[in-house]
């Protein structure tokens, strides 16, 4: 180390103890103030690293698939550098990094992997260039701030290009598949969906006609034209068989692209979904494995996060160990949550876009669950509600939504009684809600579909009754 | 009770596949559960580029898209001037947010100059700018009453002498950064840069285009909306709730 990164390095940990001190998380300030005294403290300390920097991005399961890779390498006995905060930014990294370091500025890791939100990871890439990267997906995704969905996927590919290795890309979705085609000197792998379970998996751009046009009063102006009305159908009726890919209905450029490319042949595919098990066609060999993560979409990240790590560890690596470590990763904070609430099962779900809440409703089974949606639009979740009106929630009109909540509870209750979704009680004040739908449904399962901060109250409130890890 | 007959009402939803970003999918269900509240058999119609042009057009609705989404429907658009020029001639009553509320207008003015044509319906032109019009807004109408909605665009649109203001802003942007005015209105075609949906926190609006095309196609006027009662309250309440916790958001 040198000496700048050891002044660094002190001034960083002094900051941060001093932070931590007047009650504030210790997370963002220190690694500021690192940033502006020693702008290229980040660069000297991750690229020293004997596997180099890993970078997950996309808009959706990020945190998740970042905690699986760690795990995973942790599991072949790697030394492992996160971003745990939850912090995006270089900013964060900077105090993680800080956080991990020895007074001296020694740094004992082996590999970093970072979870970088796209618009900082762009930034981030320049100062660091990550050995490999796994982009997950574009979604709609808090739009007021990126502006456009097309601004993302140029952002991740940005990502890719400074990628000097290997980059891991999500073969069922255009926008990231298509990133491909500007990498020349950089291995790709892809992860991807087997058929048959596709429609667990409705694509951002598989938009609602069909369920206007499910009236029996519909025709097309000219059927048979194109299978996109068909296929959007599929994507959103349960688990009927489907025929059509979900990803042929896409928008856009895109979709021509999609419709003529070859599927290309990915490294892992998630090919079966069980309850609390997955099964993967991994490097061709067929798999199936317990799973701690619950949901289509978390068993999907693990597909992501295997394909990364083979990439990464080339073969260097133990694949008995690999599946031993996947089948143990717990989620993610907040994602597919499962706690115990009087002796049943509470569950909760993250919700944060369209995309989001169609995979939660897609994945988990409704009958004999009792369903809370808790919307709030503070600036962590996105101001703008439209998004509600991009997902449709008629797989939850058989046992109605017990209770909901939220800031824009009266929004999600009118969008789901345009779904002809009965809804049994509107109480947009978080902790009455959830006291009211726990009393009023002890023998049930429940489930929470919620927002970021609703989420965080929801938790803060579920402590009165069961133990909730700690938020780090 | 003797059967009545049915009176079908043909909504068209103009390129859903490319411009339906932000929610712009609740008007269409919108209007196709008011509809059937109301007594009459939607006919819910998509067009996409390419396709035949439905027969029947009692109500036009479209919604805004990316960039991308906009190259893509533009030559289509073009190509169907004529017809949808003539409709909104004779009154079918329309509803074009963001991305097609601009390419109703004459052009749309990029940054570095160059024109991309609208069909010219309303007569309003749009110029790119580098600033993003985001955030919720509340616009006062004299005719539709209090409008709520969410906003998020960077081309300004100036109306011409041809067309009204849907409203005077009270809260957020609209049409441009100066003006005050949101949206515009010619005949019975809206233009709006409201997502939100607009329509469902906007039943006034939504209510207007139902009455107009059952007006023109049957001489009817709206009988009263019999919705199922599936919430702890009434539709017309959990609208009103909405409408005020929106109204009272951070922009
Ligand atoms: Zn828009």
């Amino acid at each position: 180390m040198s000496l700048r990164t050891t002044l660094s390095a002190v001034v960083g940990k002094s900051a941060r103890a001093a932070v931590r001190l007047r009650g504030g998380s210790g997370s963002a300030f220190p690694g500021l103030l690192v940033e502006k005294l020693d702008p290229g403290f980040l660069a000297r300390t991750l690229t020293t690293l004997p596997y180099g920097v890993v970078v997950v991005s996309g808009t959706n399961g990020k945190t998740t698939t970042t905690k699986m890779v760690v795990e995973l390498l942790r599991g072949q006995g790697l030394r492992v550098f996160t971003n745990r905060s939850g912090s995006n930014f270089s900013r964060g990294v900077a105090a993680s990094l800080l956080g991990d370091m020895r007074i001296t500025g020694g740094f004992e890791a082996d590999i970093a992997v970072l979870e970088l939100d796209e618009a900082h990871a762009v930034h981030f890439v320049k100062q660091v260039p990550p050995r490999y990267c796994l982009l997950l997906n574009v979604m709609r995704d808090q739009l007021d701030r990126f502006g456009e969905i097309d601004t993302t996927a140029g952002m991740l590919r940005a990502i890719a290009e400074a990628t000097t290795e290997g980059v891991v890309l999500n073969r069922e979705d255009p926008r990231v598949a298509a990133i491909a085609e500007a990498l020349t000197d950089q291995q790709v792998r892809y992860f991807g969906l087997g058929e048959a379970v596709k429609h667990h998996f409705p694509s951002d751009d598989d938009l609602h006609s069909a369920d206007l046009h499910d009236s029996p009063s519909h025709h097309t102006a000219s059927p048979g034209a194109r299978s996109d009305s068909a296929s959007s159908h599929h994507a959103r009726s349960d688990s009927a068989a489907v025929e059509t890919s979900p990803t042929s209905a896409v928008s856009g450029d895109l979709q021509h692209q999609a419709r003529t490319t070859k599927q290309v042949a990915a490294d892992v595919v998630l090919t079966g979904l069980g309850t609390q098990e997955g099964t993967f066609r991994i490097g061709g060999e067929e798999i199936t494995t317990p799973l701690r993560v619950n949901g289509a979409y978390n068993t999907y990240n693990a597909a992501a996060a295997l394909a990364l790590v083979r990439l990464a560890l080339g073969e260097d690596r133990d694949n008995t160990a690999l599946l031993r470590s996947l089948a143990e990763v717990s989620p993610a904070f907040g994602r597919g949550e499962s706690l115990t609430v009087g002796g049943q099962p509470l569950d909760l779900v993250l919700v944060k876009n369209p995309a989001g809440f169609r995979l939660g409703l897609s994945s988990f089974p409704h009958a004999g669950t009792a369903t809370m949606i808790a919307i709030n639009d503070n600036y962590a979740d996105g101001r703008d509600m439209s998004w509600l009106w991009d997902v449709s929630f008629g797989l939850l009109a058989a046992g109605g939504v017990r209770m909901v909540s939220g800031v824009r509870a009266y929004d999600m209750a009118l969008r789901l009684v345009y779904d002809d979704v009965a809804v049994a009680a509107v109480e947009p004040d978080l902790a009455s809600a959830l006291d009211s739908f726990i009393a009023e449904h002890p023998d049930e399962p429940k489930r929470i579909y919620c927002t970021y901060t609703a989420m965080l109250t929801l938790r803060r409130e579920l402590a009165r009754y069961t133990e909730v890890e700690a938020f780090a | 009770m003797s059967p009545v007959a049915p009176k079908p009402v043909h909504v068209v939803q103009l390129y859903p596949r490319d411009m339906n970003i932000y929610g712009d999918f609740g008007n269409a269900l919108v209007l196709k559960q008011r509809l059937a509240w109301y007594g009459y058999e939607p006919v819910m119609h998509s067009y996409d580029p390419g396709d035949e042009f439905p027969e029947q057009a009692d109500i036009l609705i479209g919604g805004g898209g990316q960039d991308s989404g906009q190259d893509t429907i533009q030559a289509d658009l073009l190509e169907c001037g004529d017809r949808l020029r003539a409709l909104a001639e004779a009154g079918t009553p329309m509803l074009m947010i963001c991305g097609l509320y601009q390419l109703f207008g004459h052009y749309f003015q990029t940054r570095s100059g160059s024109r991309i044509q609208g069909i010219g319906v309303l007569d309003v032109t749009t110029y790119g700018t580098d600033e993003r019009l985001i955030g919720n807004v509340v616009v006062e109408s004299e005719e539709f009453g209090r409008i709520i909605g969410y906003e998020n665009h960077s081309g300004q649109t100036r109306l011409g002498a041809e067309v009204q203001p849907l409203g005077r802003v009270s809260k957020g942007a609209g049409n441009d950064a100066d003006s005050g005015y949101e949206g515009a209105r010619w005949r019975n075609v809206l233009g709006s840069y409201l997502h939100g949906a607009l329509l469902p926190k906007n039943p006034a609006v939504a209510d207007f285009l139902i009455a107009t095309a059952v007006q023109r196609r049957y001489g009817d006027s709206l009988g009263a909306l019999d919705a199922p009662q599936l919430g702890p309250v009434s539709l017309t309440e959990l609208t009103e709730k909405a409408r005020v916790t929106a109204a009272s958001r951070p922009r």
